[in-house]
């Protein structure tokens, strides 16, 4: 047969290799300041601008390490690794640069407008519709490219990896359109189109999958080229990488619901997300034991090779938290760890051992592979690994300390049957773990600095081989198959009959979960004394989900005692029928907010959000004198009311032309209120905290007027 | 209008999940049977493809 000439090109992964370590840094740097800011709140800087704030930081910082650092860390070996699995260079080279280009691009808009306030308040798809519909372009571009990469390939068969690839892109593209459905207010504003308890299913639907196929799937892919790649020797089990593949991506869509437990969710779909997941430990052990026992006859390597380190911890983290995360759905112990740092925990056991480690492994392999020379210093590569090893543990356990310690201070009563403890107690015994896990993330990024240094060395001692040269015959037109093979070498011989097999796959596992709950109307019971927000309301929603108050506040009492006792009466489903989107939180690092309506006076509120520790001085939480100084957009109420009946919440036709007047009316009431409360309070009624204030004292309200009227 | 909408127009929309979880344990147990049978020289070369690069 004909051999075939053709290049492999170096520089687009490299380029994502720099991009991935370089928003590794920045991503985790952010952590580490968010991770501080939580035991000392001067560190918001809140009193000089709004834009630090632990609100608006947090997500920039989650955006950051999933989709910047991980992303670039998938692109990099995507590029590397499908080329040479498939024997022909990327299909399109303008594709990869607008790829690489464009991935960068989204990053910074989505840092600077995260920062600016512009956020969706749906976490992990914060980012507002422009941006999504840029992230749509660009990850067609991406499948179009590594589509057409697949069709001129050199070598029939796809490699496990490859399968992996596959499925994340479509189902990864399905997650982010039905999650990012949104009604565009303005340029930078959108409504989701989902309200309440739909949103919530729709939005965990979305996080956990995302979860499982940006950070998992692709991951695996990786795990199954670079593990063999680094250890020289095929992986254990190929057999157990078909079972592995097929049944994680159908398992894993599924087990969304289990982030909703003990929430107004409907039992049924409770149940189904808590089932789905205990399935899970099956095919995410056999994918962690496939890639341990690749290392069979080999352990002698990993003493010597810090690659293998690496990926030894990484796989064994992978094993650790999936066997977590099932643990973590069950009802009882959900009922601990939800909205505790022990979720924290878990994400980082995830994040820095799983895609942190693997992309460090990747990277210490690659980069001397890149650059024709071998890595500068083992002994750093070493250091790293154990300075890294620490840093997890530092992180880790002091989380799971204080998720422990919170939750029994919470549940406890008094002999005569009150809560033992407020709040704020709670807060303060924690703050001193927050100090030891900011430590911890410390040393994780120290780890980072120093293998920056090591690779910068590698490349500097080596020569870049901006491209390979390779040799494969073409791809015979006439193929016969083995004769034993049957539909399953099918299957890995047709990359379009995989893609579309993967999408059914998650497909119906996301239809079955998401429909009935749209379908059957008894799912969210309506409450006849749950009403529209008002004008007013609405623009103070509007500003909570701005300052992202939802990161340390859920909206969310769970049907507990010690719940009920702390919060009030336990939230139910049709309290939510008019929230676009839904703010039930998923981390209580301030007290839930359920019920705050009516719990304290205007005047506490307009003091407290101007001066937390003026009311509470034990308090973590920032302050937000920006509130007093900015207008309320009166000139957005019209669209927004607009878009809202779009949507189906009645308010009345025409409203709008009405909407600012009755806006005035109940700003004036507040301020009136406010300087009739207290003489020294001076404020305009056109500022933003007076929104703020009306919001707040309304959230949680209907329920008591139903309770009164019964 | 809602998508919702549409699909409560669809009759017997309830079996479709029973479907589709037949479906998923038919190819659930093609999956197993197909991986037993499948030949050894052949996993042995797909299992090396990772390391064709090395071999030019």
């Amino acid at each position: 047969m004909n051999q075939e000439k053709f290049f492999y090109d170096n520089k687009i992964p490299r380029a994502f290799a720099i991009a991935c370590i370089f928003w590794g840094v920045v991503g985790m740097l952010l952590g580490v300041i968010a991770a501080f800011q939580l035991a000392f709140p001067i560190l918001n800087f809140s009193d000089y601008f709004p834009y630090l704030a632990f609100g608006r930081l947090r997500p920039v910082h989650t955006n950051a390490v999933i989709f910047a650092f991980v992303g670039n860390g998938i692109f990099t070996g995507v590029y590397y690794a499908v080329p040479r699995l498939l024997k022909t260079p990327m299909w399109n080279k303008a594709l990869s640069l607008i790829h690489f280009w464009g991935w960068q691009f989204i990053i910074v808009c989505a840092a600077v407008t995260l920062l600016l306030g512009f956020t969706t308040g749906k976490e992990y798809a914060e980012l507002e519709w422009p941006i999504d519909i840029l992230i749509t372009l660009v990850w067609v571009v991406f499948g179009i490219n590594l589509f057409g990469t697949i069709f001129t390939r050199r070598e029939r068969h796809l490699y496990v990896a490859i399968w992996f690839f596959i499925a994340s892109w479509v189902t990864v593209a399905m997650l982010h359109i039905v999650n990012s459905f949104e009604f565009p207010v303005s340029f930078m504003k959108s409504y989701s189109w989902y309200a309440g308890v739909q949103d919530a299913l729709v939005q965990w639907w979305y996080g956990h999958n995302a979860v499982a196929f940006f950070l998992t799937t692709p991951y695996l892919g990786l795990m199954y080229y670079f593990l063999p790649k680094a250890a020289d020797r095929p992986v254990y089990s190929y057999r157990l990488s078909i079972v592995h593949f097929w049944s994680l991506i159908f398992l894993y869509i599924w087990a969304g619901p289990h982030h909703l437990l003990y929430t107004a969710l409907p039992d049924w779909a409770q149940s189904l997300g808590t089932a789905f997941s205990i399935m899970l430990i099956l095919p995410s052990w056999g994918g962690m034991l496939n890639g341990l026992f690749t290392l069979r006859g080999a352990w002698d390597k990993v003493r010597e090779d810090p690659v293998l380190k690496f990926f030894v911890v990484a796989v064994t983290c992978y094993g650790m938290s999936t066997f977590e995360g099932p643990m973590l759905s069950l009802k009882n112990v959900n009922a601990i760890s939800h909205y505790s740092d022990w979720t924290i925990a878990h994400v980082h056991i995830g994040a820095l051992g799983w895609n942190g480690f693997l992309t460090f492994g990747m990277m210490y392999w690659l980069i001397p592979k890149l650059f024709d020379t071998k890595l500068y210093s083992k002994k750093l590569a070493s250091a790293h690994f154990w300075i890294g090893t620490l840093g997890i543990m530092l992180y880790a356990i002091p989380m799971y300390w204080s998720a422990f310690r919170s939750y029994f201070m919470m549940k406890a009563f008094t002999p005569e049957g009150q809560l033992q403890y407020k709040f704020i107690d709670i807060v303060q015994t924690v703050v001193p773990f927050y100090i030891i896990r900011a430590i911890g993330g410390t040393i994780f990024l120290i780890g980072v600095f120093i293998m920056v240094y090591n690779l910068i060395k590698t490349a500097k001692a080596g020569k870049f081989i901006a491209s390979e040269e390779a040799n494969a015959p073409a791809l015979a037109k006439e193929y016969v198959a083995p004769a034993n093979s049957i539909w399953h070498s099918l299957i890995e011989r047709r990359p379009l009959l995989l893609l579309v097999l993967s999408l059914i796959m998650v497909g119906i596992g996301g239809l079955v979960e998401l429909v009935p709950t749209f379908l059957i109307k008894s799912n969210i019971p309506t409450i006849a004394s749950v009403k529209p927000y008002t004008p007013l309301e609405l623009q103070g929603r509007d500003i909570y989900i701005r300052e992202g108050c939802y990161n340390c506040h859920s909206q969310m009492i769970r049907p507990f005692r010690y719940e009920v006792a702390r919060y009030g009466e336990y939230s139910k489903a049709g309290e939510f029928v008019y929230d676009h989107p839904f703010q039930w939180g998923s981390k209580r690092t301030g007290p839930d907010l359920a019920r705050i309506g009516g719990k304290y006076n205007n005047v506490w509120h307009f003091n407290h959000m101007l001066s937390p520790s003026s009311m509470e001085s034990a308090t973590i939480m920032p302050s937000y004198p920006s509130l007093y100084e900015n207008k309320i957009d009166k000139a957005s109420t019209i669209s927004k009311i607009h878009v809202m009946r779009k949507m189906g919440v009645p308010y009345p036709d025409g409203y709008e032309a009405i909407a600012n007047q009755d806006l005035d009316k109940q700003a004036n009431e507040i301020v009136a209120d406010l300087v009739s409360t207290d003489k020294h309070i001076k404020i305009s009624s056109d500022k933003e905290i007076i929104a703020l204030i009306a919001y707040l004292q309304r959230v949680g309200r209907d329920i008591k007027l139903e309770e009164k009227n019964k | 209008m809602k998508f919702s909408t549409y699909l409560t127009h669809i009759t017997g929309v309830k079996i479709y999940p029973i479907i589709s979880l037949l479906i998923f344990v038919v190819f659930f147990v093609l999956v197993i049977f197909w991986m037993y049978r499948l030949d050894k020289n052949e996993i042995a070369r797909i299992e090396n493809l990772p390391f064709d690069d090395q071999k030019n």
